[in-house]
This record gives structure tokens, C-alpha cells and sequence, in this order.
């Protein structure tokens, strides 16, 4: 997942879409954010690359929204809602996310394993 | 394993080879097969006769004149070792034990034998075995018994493994077996105490310590260390010993000792003060003149001078402590006594007196033209005259200074000095020097920060050391003597090389015992020496004026020395000889030492510092006027400047210290402002928010 800046970023992803869950008056998703472009990327304990200094996903809440959508520890989120995620501070990461008149925030997230397993159907089957 | 192995003659050997009867691949060399091989060979004697004199009896009966044993096969000889009518050559051990190879051709051959007419020579045999004529040998049967000759060669070795059927007279081996993991050495002094014990078992009680204190004035090592050696007298005959220290020692002590006098017999040298005796006559001629300018006409030709006031008299004034300050200051500078002799002329200073003596003379023969002889009147003229000869001679003094003194005060070349001997080195900044002031700069150095030389340190121990070249005789197959040497300097170190080489271990494991061994000293002595120094303390004004109830004995710090010296002689000289350093430490030393420490309040500690640590070359000197003789070895000439990759080196009798010139490198020093405001920093930061 490291980039060459300047080069498009080119990732396998995965679309996750989460049903914001109100609480009270707040909406929550169940998962932690961190990272961002303000940040130190070395104590990013998810990135493989330790100068990524994209979103990724800390902590989820067991049974929550986030984790029910197949949201998973580790992953680098790559666009909410449209919204480029690659780039940002955390605060405006955290601003994307917690939009108060969206319900649903649709997520692209990457992670190692997915591109293994494309690798693997690739290889299995080669026309692909 | 070491083997000997005795070539046939080239047409003996073809001889053999060719002949119908025997061919030659069934002979076999040594480490070949066993004799389990081939049962014929089982049976019977197996010997290669190789005369043609007398016929051989296949069946073993009678013995065949010439017989090589291989020891590698015990077994197959060993029922023969009772039977005295068989005798083989004498091996250097006795027949039981064979150190020879076996040529083994199958005793089916051995009835072909018979029919070779061809006699062989029995020269080139091992060294072990003496070179007899087959009939003195077989003389000697009856006698052979237990023969135990000098142990030479290659049979030395061996001479070791069997040890327990040899050496009946010295049943020592209480259950220590000698293939046993310890080293030779180790296992050399387990004897040595054994014996030790045994012997003193006769004498007195088992457990019974004897402690010999010698009386002062005596050497350190006196008859002891030689009545240690020959107690063991009789068991080092066919063991080498490492006696390393106690011998060597002494005669090594005497020797410098003869040296030592001879240097101190020799006359007084004159040559040694030559050139400060030069130097000074020439700064007191020089100083003498311009006060002989000022009397001069005054004595020759007063009247008819002009009279000269005020103005000479400040000149007298400023001429009287010119020649004050230029006189101190000779003194402080030149008029120390000289600490080296230089081979070469001093450069330097050569040049400064051949410039003194020039500029003096120049002034003379001015002032004798146009002073003396027309009678010269103006005498202030002189005065100025004789203030500018002062004035000049101050001059020089700097000139002097800055030549002699200063200039080699900055560093530029780095010296790398290493002792021969042993390896010990260090390194020196210097400045621009000649070579021979270069090397009475390092011989000040030496004597302060190398280690003192000692000649009883060697690198390896003989016994490791000959090891390696015992146990290989190569003895050439050719008649043509032509290459011998080469062919066989070089064969034997290529099976040297192939041989599998265990002096390393040896060495290795006689180190590790021999610091074990100083440690152990070490750890007594301190203990001894503690414990002496509980014996005595000083005594106080006060307490002397209190009338004691039991009076004590009050001593001077000599016989406190002497009286302490006691309990800690045994564990001082013990040390000392473990160390090698018995030479440099007499007893008389050693008390003088004691009552020094005493003296002035020293702790044990720093009373043994002395002895546990080899300290510089200078606290071992003798204040002898003579000084110490070193000879420079260097290619260029010693008076030319240091520079790069100049060698020379300076020798003593028995060492020398090899110095390496390399210049300091060139420093390049850049410069780097940082603004004291620039130093800001901020938090790093890991912020993680849930959503």
C-alpha cells in the first residue's frame, strides 16, 4: 500500500456500506479512526508501509454497526462517501465520517488480505 | 600419530619389485591394513627378511635379521613380547611397544623370499634406533630386556604412551591415567606433586607444611629453586620438561649481571662532554667581549679619550642587564647537563655555535681594524658598538630557543613504537625532529610507559613448540643426494601440514592453566600479606608515654619489615616465580620496599602493587652514572629529518623497539553557526478518535 506520490494510487478494494446506529441523539458507526497526514505514521501499528499516513481502522466495536457491515481491524479506508481519505488530516477524516444528515457512509476500505486473494483467483484462473 | 618408516634403496626396492616372488603391492606400508585382513598373515612371523644371507623359516621359528614393527598393531605382537630368543631392532622403547612401521607382505611370500640373494643396507634407519650393524644387534639378545635408549626422534613420542609398563621404579600413578583430558603440563605437575608426596612421605609426617624463611641479604631464588629441581631427578628422563623459570633465570640473572658490569667498568667517556664543553668555552668568550671592548681602550689608551657623560652611563646601565638577562637566561637554557649522546653532530646547535663564533669574531676583527689600531677616541662610538654586540647576542639566544626548544613542540608526526620481543606498543605525537633526536624523545617514553623487558616470558613453550618438529624423518629414495635438502624441508612440512595439529589445543589449555595457576598465587599472597600487615601498627607519641601494661617491643620500620617479612616470603616468592619476575625482585628489594610502605602508612594493597603488575622499565633501574647503551639501525641518515614511512629502530642486546613515522593528518575544520533560537521542537502526534 505504499504510493509514489505524484502516481495514482492503484489498491483492491472493498465496498462496505454502514448503517449509522443512533444512540440518543448521536449516530455512531462502532469503530476508531486513526492516522491522517497531521500524524505520526510510524506508530501506526496497521500499515505496512510506516510513512502511509492514510485512515485506518483502530478499534471496532463488537456488535456494532461498522463490524455487522464486515468492517474489519486494520483496514485502510481509501474513500468515505465519495471523499477521498488518502490525504487528509484526521480531524477532517473524522469530520467525513460523523456527517450528521448522512445516515449510511459508504466505505471503501483495502487491506493486505484482499489482494492475496486476488492474486489467488488470478492465478487460478488465468483468463481473468 | 608419528611414524618412522625406512625407504629401501631404489634398485633394492626394484630388486624386490620385479622379482618373481614378491610383488611389490603386497607390501604394505605403514597404517595399513591391520593384519585382521588377510589371515595368512596371521600366523607366524610376517617380517620382511631381506637378506640373503641366511634362509629364512617360514613357520616362525627363528628370527629373521631385519623386522620393522608397526605399532599400530599391538596385538599381533604382543604374544611375542615374552619369547627373549626374538629381538627386533631396539625400538626406542622397549619391544613391547614398537615405534617402527611394519613392511607386511604375506607370509605365503615369505617362503619366495628365500630365494632373494639381494642384501640390504641397513643404513638409513630412524634416528631412534642406533645405527648398529645387524650382528652387533643380534648380540644383544639376551641383554635386550628392558633397553630404554635416549628417546630421540620420533620414537619420543611414543616413548610417553606406554608409560606404566616402563617405568616400574616409579609406581607414582595413583589412578590418574595418562590419556586423561588435562594437559600435558597439568599432568606433568600432578606427577611432580605426586612424586613430591611420595618422597616426602618417607620423610616426614603427611601434612606437615615446612616453610624455609630465609635469612635477608640472601637472592630470592637461592638453593630452593634448585633443590626443587633436583628432587625430581629421576623421573625426567624420557618427559620433557617445561623448567622454564628457576634455571633459566639464574643464569639469565648472572648474565645481566655481567653486563651490567662491564658497562659501569667501562672508563668515563669524555666524548660525552665534548660539546657542552665547547659550547660553553664559546658563550663565555662570547660573553667576555664586549665587556673586553668597554676595558680595552681604557687600559690602552685612557688619556687621549674623549670624555663621555651622561649618555654613556645609561649605556653601561642598559649594557649591565643585557649581559645579566643573557647570562640567566644561558644558564637556564644550555647549561643542563646533556641526557643523551648523539651519534651524528647536533644540527642545531653546531649551526648556532658556528654562528656565534663567526658573528664574535667578525666584531673582533672590526674593533681590532678600526678600534685598536687607530687608537680609536670616541668612546661613546665604542660603548654603542659594544651595546650592539649585545644586543646581536641576544638575538641569537632567540635563534637558539626557537631552534632548539620550540620548534619541535608542535606535533606532526605520529610514531608507532613496537618492542620486538613481545609485541608491546604505543604511539607518540611528535614534531619535526631529526632521527636521532627523534629517538632520545621515544627512549625518554620507553622507559616510562613500556612494561619492563622480561626475558623469561616467551611466547610458546618449548614443549608446544617441539612438538612440531619431532616425529617426522624423511629419508630419501634416490642415490642422487643433489635436492636432497629442498625435497625433504618440503616434504616434511607438506606432511606436517596434512598432519592433524593439536598444539593448539595444547596451548590453548597450558595458557588456561597457567593463569589459573597465577590467580591462585595471587590470591595467596594477598592473603599473606594482609595478614602480615595485622601484625604491626604504628605506635603513637601518647601511647608510648602511657606505661603499658605488657611493653610491647618497639622497633624502627627495618626490623618491623624484617619482622613481618616472615609469614609472607614462602607466598611472595611463590608468586613471583609463577610470574617470572624472580629476577627483578631480590629479597633485600622487597624489604627495603616493605619498610617503605611501612614507613609512610601504606595498605597491603599498595604494597603489592609493585609486584602484582610488571611496572615501566624505569623502577627497575639502577642509579648508575654510566647510562644505558642503545644502538640506531636506521637506513637514512640520522641527522635527516622525520618523514613519512621512515623505519628505524633502536637496539639493546637482547631486544629492540621498532619505530614507524606516519604523519598527522591534515585537519580540516569547518565551521557551522546555529542560531540558539532555532531549537524548537514539537509532540509527535497518534491521535485515534471513534466514530
Amino acid at each position: 500500500m505504499s504510493f509514489v506520490p505524484g502516481q495514482p494510487v492503484t489498491a483492491v478494494v472493498q465496498r462496505i456500506e454502514i448503517q449509522k446506529l443512533r444512540e440518543g441523539e448521536n449516530l455512531i458507526l462502532g469503530f476508531s479512526i486513526g492516522g491522517g497526514i497531521d500524524q505520526d505514521p510510524g506508530q501506526n501499528p496497521f500499515s505496512e508501509d510506516k510513512s502511509d499516513k492514510g485512515i485506518y481502522v483502530t478499534r471496532i466495536t463488537p456488535g456494532g454497526p461498522a463490524e455487522v457491515a464486515g468492517l474489519r481491524i486494520g483496514d485502510k479506508i481509501m474513500q468515505v462517501n465519495g471523499w477521498d481519505m488518502t490525504m487528509v488530516t484526521h480531524d477532517q477524516a473524522r469530520k467525513k465520517l460523523t456527517k450528521k444528515r448522512e445516515d449510511v457512509v459508504r466505505l471503501l476500505i483495502t487491506r493486505k488480505s484482499l489482494e492475496e486473494a486476488v492474486k489467488h483467483s488470478k492465478g487460478s484462473h488465468p483468463r481473468q | 600419530m608419528t611414524s618412522n618408516y625406512a625407504f629401501l634403496s631404489n634398485e633394492e626396492f626394484n630388486a624386490l619389485r620385479w622379482s618373481s616372488t614378491v610383488s611389490w603391492t603386497q607390501f604394505v606400508p605403514w597404517g595399513g591394513t591391520r593384519g585382521g585382513a588377510d589371515p595368512e598373515r596371521r600366523r607366524g612371523p610376517t617380517e620382511l627378511r631381506l637378506s640373503g644371507r641366511e634362509k629364512v623359516e617360514s613357520e616362525g621359528g627363528k628370527i629373521p635379521e631385519w623386522t620393522i614393527w608397526n605399532k599400530s598393531d599391538p596385538h599381533h605382537l604382543s604374544p611375542r613380547c615374552d619369547s627373549p630368543t626374538h629381538h627386533p631392532l631396539p625400538a626406542p622403547s622397549p619391544p613391547c611397544s614398537p615405534a617402527s612401521p611394519l613392511l607386511r607382505p604375506p607370509s605365503s611370500s615369505a617362503s619366495k623370499i628365500d630365494s632373494l640373494r639381494s642384501k640390504v643396507d641397513l643404513l638409513k634407519l630412524p634416528l631412534a634406533l642406533s645405527a648398529k650393524s645387524i650382528s652387533e644387534r643380534k648380540s644383544q639378545l639376551g641383554g635386550a630386556g628392558e633397553r630404554r635408549s635416549a628417546g630421540g626422534g620420533g620414537g619420543a613420542r611414543t616413548a610417553r604412551s606406554p608409560p606404566t609398563r616402563d617405568m616400574d621404579n616409579e609406581s607414582q600413578y595413583s589412578g590418574y591415567s595418562y590419556k586423561s583430558s588435562h594437559s600435558r603440563s597439568s599432568r606433568k605437575h600432578r606427577d611432580r606433586r605426586e612424586r613430591h608426596r611420595s618422597k616426602s612421605r618417607d620423610s616426614s609426617s603427611r601434612g606437615d607444611k615446612s616453610v624455609t624463611i630465609q635469612t635477608p641479604g640472601e637472592p630470592l631464588l637461592d638453593a630452593e629453586s634448585t633443590r626443587g629441581d633436583d628432587r625430581d631427578d629421576n623421573w625426567g628422563e624420557t618427559t620433557t620438561v617445561v623448567t622454564g623459570t628457576s634455571e633459566h633465570s639464574i643464569s639469565n640473572e648472572d648474565l645481566t649481571r655481567v653486563t651490567k658490569d662491564l658497562e659501569e667498568s667501562t672508563p668515563l667517556e669524555c666524548k660525552r662532554f665534548i660539546g657542552p664543553a665547547l659550547g660553553g668555552c664559546l658563550s663565555f668568550f662570547a660573553l667576555i667581549t664586549p665587556l673586553a671592548f668597554l676595558i680595552l681602550p681604557q687600559v690602552l689608551w685612557r688619556d687621549a679619550l674623549k670624555p663621555c657623560g651622561t649618555p654613556c652611563e645609561g649605556l653601561y646601565v642598559s649594557l649591565a642587564f643585557k649581559l645579566l638577562v643573557l647570562l640567566i637566561s644561558s644558564w637556564a637554557l644550555f647549561l643542563r647537563p646533556p641526557r643523551a649522546t648523539l651519534p651524528r653532530f647536533f644540527v642545531f646547535r653546531c649551526l648556532l655555535m658556528v654562528l656565534v663564533f663567526l658573528f664574535v669574531a667578525s666584531y673582533w676583527l672590526f674593533y681590532g681594524v678600526r678600534v685598536l689600531e687607530p687608537k680609536e677616541e670616541d668612546y661613546r662610538g665604542i660603548v654603542e658598538y659594544a651595546a650592539s654586540l649585545v644586543d646581536a647576542l641576544l638575538f641569537i639566544q632567540y635563534l637558539a630557543l626557537v631552534l632548539l626548544e620550540v620548534r619541535h613542540l608542535q606535533p606532526a608526526f605520529c610514531l608507532k613504537v613496537v618492542r620486538s620481543t613481545d609485541g608491546a606498543s604505543k604511539f607518540y605525537n611528535v614534531g619535526h625532529l631529526s632521527i636521532q633526536r627523534a629517538a632520545v624523545w621515544v627512549l625518554d617514553r620507553y622507559y616510562n610507559d613500556f612494561s619492563v623487558y622480561n626475558p623469561a616470558v616467551v611466547n610458546l613453550p618449548k614443549s608446544i613448540l617441539s612438538k612440531k618438529m619431532t616425529g617426522f624423518k624423511v629419508y630419501s629414495l634416490d642415490e642422487n643426494t643433489t635436492n636432497n635438502s629442498t625435497g625433504q624441508s618440503r616434504a616434511m612440512i607438506a606432511a606436517a601440514a596434512r598432519r592433524r595439529d593439536n598444539s593448539h589445543n595444547e596451548y590453548y589449555y597450558e595458557e588456561a592453566e597457567m593463569e589459573r595457576r597465577i590467580r591462585k598465587r595471587k590470591a595467596r599472597l594477598v592473603v599473606a600479606v594482609e595478614e602480615a600487615f595485622t601484625h604491626i601498627k604504628r605506635l603513637h607519641e601518647d601511647e608510648a608515654a602511657a606505661s603499658p601494661k605488657h611493653p610491647r617491643e618497639v622497633m624502627d620500620p627495618r626490623e618491623a619489615a624484617q619482622a613481618i617479612f616472615a609469614p609472607m616470603a614462602r607466598a611472595m616468592q611463590k608468586y613471583l616465580r609463577t610470574t617470572r619476575q624472580q629476577a627483578f625482585h631480590s629479597m633485600e628489594s622487597i624489604l627495603t620496599h616493605l619498610q617503605f610502605c611501612i614507613t609512610h602508612n601504606m595498605t597491603p594493597k599498595a604494597f603489592l602493587e609493585r609486584y602484582l603488575t610488571p611496572g615501566p622499565t624505569m623502577q627497575y633501574q639502577q642509579q648508575s652514572g654510566r647510562g644505558r647503551q642503545w644502538t640506531l639501525v636506521s637506513e637514512d641518515p640520522v641527522i635527516s629529518g622525520l618523514r613519512q614511512g621512515l623505519v628505524f629502530s633502536l637496539r639493546r642486546l637482547d631486544f629492540s623497539l621498532v619505530v614507524t613515522v606516519t604523519p598527522l593528518p591534515f585537519l580540516r575544520l569547518g565551521e557551522e553557526f546555529i542560531d540558539p533560537k532555532s531549537h524548537k521542537f514539537v509532540m509527535r502526534l497518534q491521535s485515534e478518535t471513534s466514530v
